[in-house]
């Protein structure tokens, strides 16, 4: 029996190392529900493994380990295309059963054909896009569970009631030859939100006013726990918003109560996939110890943006119209859902976009969703297309971080571009002199309307 | 290894992340290939913008820096959990970073890796130095000595053996919490 009065965290963290209790500042073995790596982290973390483990070491539980080529993959760099086939060969070897490769032929070498150019799709039908919205969609994500990856926004799988942190190399090789890790149970903070998000503010309104409130250190090491009737208002997609970007204020993880909403998401995707149907989601306490506690109440906040340099930079969009811009993007795990293209569309329809304006869907489920998705007769990709937008069929992390010199979006001169993405340190798009502004669907729609910073109220009822 | 360190020191300000370390176009090499570890030393601090440093971290067409020590602002290391970031710094030759205060996965990496000490400071050093300062970093005494002062650092703990043994890999095998090979 787990005893009572933990956080949630504390909770995961307990049952997964085999304790009743444990406490912030413990260090706890704990075991590994699933292990993920990709493209540009996964070659390492192999390499690391053969190392230390040997060149005929078997990983721990094959049924464990999820490998996804998503960061750089449609670009004609030939050290990219070379990393996906070092994660095929290792699938190959291992005989993992997860893996969703960019072309079908398991014994195959990726190239991209640049002839192409880079908006039709150049992916066989297993490939799904970026990691963090893969999980989820392909039933990887179950509460009470534990999610190492090498990539510092898993903490977005929070939104499902686990814990779930970014990795090194190192760490995520350790745990492929024994499905341990050592982790320090960190402190939790708890954000309690109420009242109702108003017309034209979006979950990415709130982590960024949260983000802002506490400093982009402010939960360094910390676990930032989402709680409150506000919460329950949200959807899925919102919840994956929020959770994602607590590595932007530093946090270990971000996690979020289990409620039907839940539920009923996880059990479709697990059923779907065919991976791991049981889980135990973990309850929360009335009485838990937090290192800080604060009321949000959402019916205050107003479209909010991040501006150059960090994601800490907090300002309202309405204060921010004299602010011109070269370029808007959406996409990202943070930016690139379904629902972050309907709010985009629903902004752009009907009008033009007055600057470059990129648009990269985070899996392609995505595509097909807003290929399906009819609105008076035209699908919401011929909407964004006909307003101006340079959409891909080919899912990705793209320009999100810069990348190869040919990705689609990057930012390749000094520029000034609104993003719908997560972070905006120098340099994270590309060119190091760019700026680059965080905010919502929506205000990026706006803003790519007038190429100005802009208030999406102006544009919504 | 050595108990003390001289090197010119290389100064940074706060929150320098894993993109300024260095930028994902560089991502693609494989740290443990060995050449590919070389490569990624010669890129260390590359991301840092040109109008803020421009005193070059690694001197253009060398895979070694001069700099052993970094001195550093606030939350050195944000960002991504690109184990990159620690590798580069550590195959460009870097032995300690002194910061503020670091990142939680960087911190992280640096210890399991092994690659290079990361000392927080309680003083604010990145104000106080300046770029091709030379210091001694003591390991036995946690100070770091600078223009005729000692300052003491907050001691490493239990990372310290960690990192001493080469990262996790060997410090497990020498604890026999793995098998040794």
């Amino acid at each position: 029996m787990i005893k009572t009065l933990m956080t949630l965290t504390e909770k995961v963290l307990a049952r997964a190392s085999g304790k009743t209790h444990v406490q912030p500042g413990d260090n706890v073995w704990v075991g590994v529900d699933t292990l993920m790596t990709h493209d540009v982290c996964g070659p390492g973390t192999i390499g690391v493994f053969k190392r230390e483990f040997g060149k005929d070491a078997k990983v721990w539980d094959r049924n464990k380990v999820v490998i996804i080529p998503d960061h750089y993959i449609f670009t004609s760099d030939s050290m990219s295309n070379r990393n996906v086939d070092i994660l095929r060969d290792f699938v190959r070897e291992q005989g993992l059963p997860y893996f969703y490769d960019v072309i079908d032929d398991p014994n195959g070498n990726w190239t991209f054909d640049t002839s192409k150019g880079q908006l039709s799709r150049q992916y066989g039908s297993r490939y799904t896009g970026v990691c963090h919205t893969t999980l989820p969609w392909k039933g990887h994500t179950r509460p009470g569970e534990i999610l190492f990856v090498t990539d510092s926004h898993t903490c977005m799988a929070g939104a499902f009631n686990q814990f779930a942190t970014g990795i090194g190399n190192t760490d995520a090789g350790f745990i492929l030859g024994t499905g341990k890790l050592l982790i320090k149970v960190p402190e939790t903070m708890r954000f309690f939100l109420e009242g109702a998000l108003p017309a034209g503010v979006m979950a990415k309104d709130v982590i960024l006013h949260v983000i802002g409130e506490i400093g982009f250190d402010g939960a360094t090491y910390k676990a930032m726990q989402w709680e409150g009737p506000g919460v329950y208002t949200m959807s899925m997609d919102d919840r994956m918003t929020i959770a994602n970007m607590a590595i932007e204020a530093g946090g270990k993880n971000g996690i979020f109560p289990c409620d039907q909403k839940t539920l009923d998401y996880v059990r479709e995707r697990v059923s779907e996939n065919g991976t791991k149907q049981d889980f135990e989601p973990v309850e929360l306490d009335r009485e838990q110890s937090f290192s800080y506690d604060k009321v949000f109440d959402l019916s205050n906040l107003e479209p909010t943006v991040a501006c150059h340099p960090d994601p800490g930079n907090r300002k309202l969009a309405k204060e921010m119209g004299n602010v011109s811009l070269d370029r808007a993007y959406i996409g990202s795990c943070t930016g690139g859902k379904t629902s972050d293209f309907l709010a985009f569309a629903e902004v752009v329809r009907g009008k033009t976009v007055k600057i470059d304006t990129f648009g990269v869907p985070a899996t392609t489920k995505v595509v097909r969703e807003l290929k399906e998705t009819m609105w008076d007769g035209l699908s919401v990709w011929q909407i964004l297309e006909s307003s101006g937008v340079r959409l891909t069929e080919n899912a990705s992390c793209a320009a999100c971080l810069g990348g190869p010199v040919d990705t689609f979006g990057r930012l390749n001169q000094p520029m000034k571009c609104i993003s719908a993405t997560n972070r905006n340190f120098p340099g994270r798009m590309g060119n190091k002199e760019s700026q680059v502004f965080l905010a919502s669907p929506y205000t990026v729609a706006a803003s790519a309307l007038t190429g100005r910073i802009t208030d999406p109220r102006e544009f919504i009822s | 290894m050595a108990h003390t360190v001289t090197s010119p020191v290389y100064v940074v300000q706060d929150n320098i992340d894993t993109d300024q370390i260095i930028p994902a176009q560089y991502l693609t090499l494989v740290p443990t290939i060995a050449e590919e570890y070389i490569k990624l030393g010669s890129y260390a601090l590359i991301g840092l913008p040109d109008s803020l440093y421009p005193e070059r971290f690694v001197a253009e067409g060398a895979s070694h820096t001069e700099y052993k020590i970094v001195i550093a602002g606030r939350n050195f290391g944000c960002g991504s959990s690109r184990e990159h970031a620690p590798i580069a710094l550590g195959a460009a030759g870097v032995e300690a970073v002194v910061a503020e205060s670091f990142a939680r996965i960087f911190f992280r990496n640096c210890v399991a890796t092994g690659e290079i000490y990361p000392y927080d400071t309680p003083v604010r050093l990145s104000e106080i130095v300046k770029t091709g300062d030379v210091a001694t970093l003591d390991f036995d005494t946690d100070t770091l000595t600078v223009n005729g002062t000692a300052y003491s650092l907050k001691p490493l703990g239990e990372v310290r053996p960690v990192i001493d043994a080469g990262g996790i890999f060997n410090f497990a095998r020498q604890s026999g919490m793995i098998a040794s090979r």
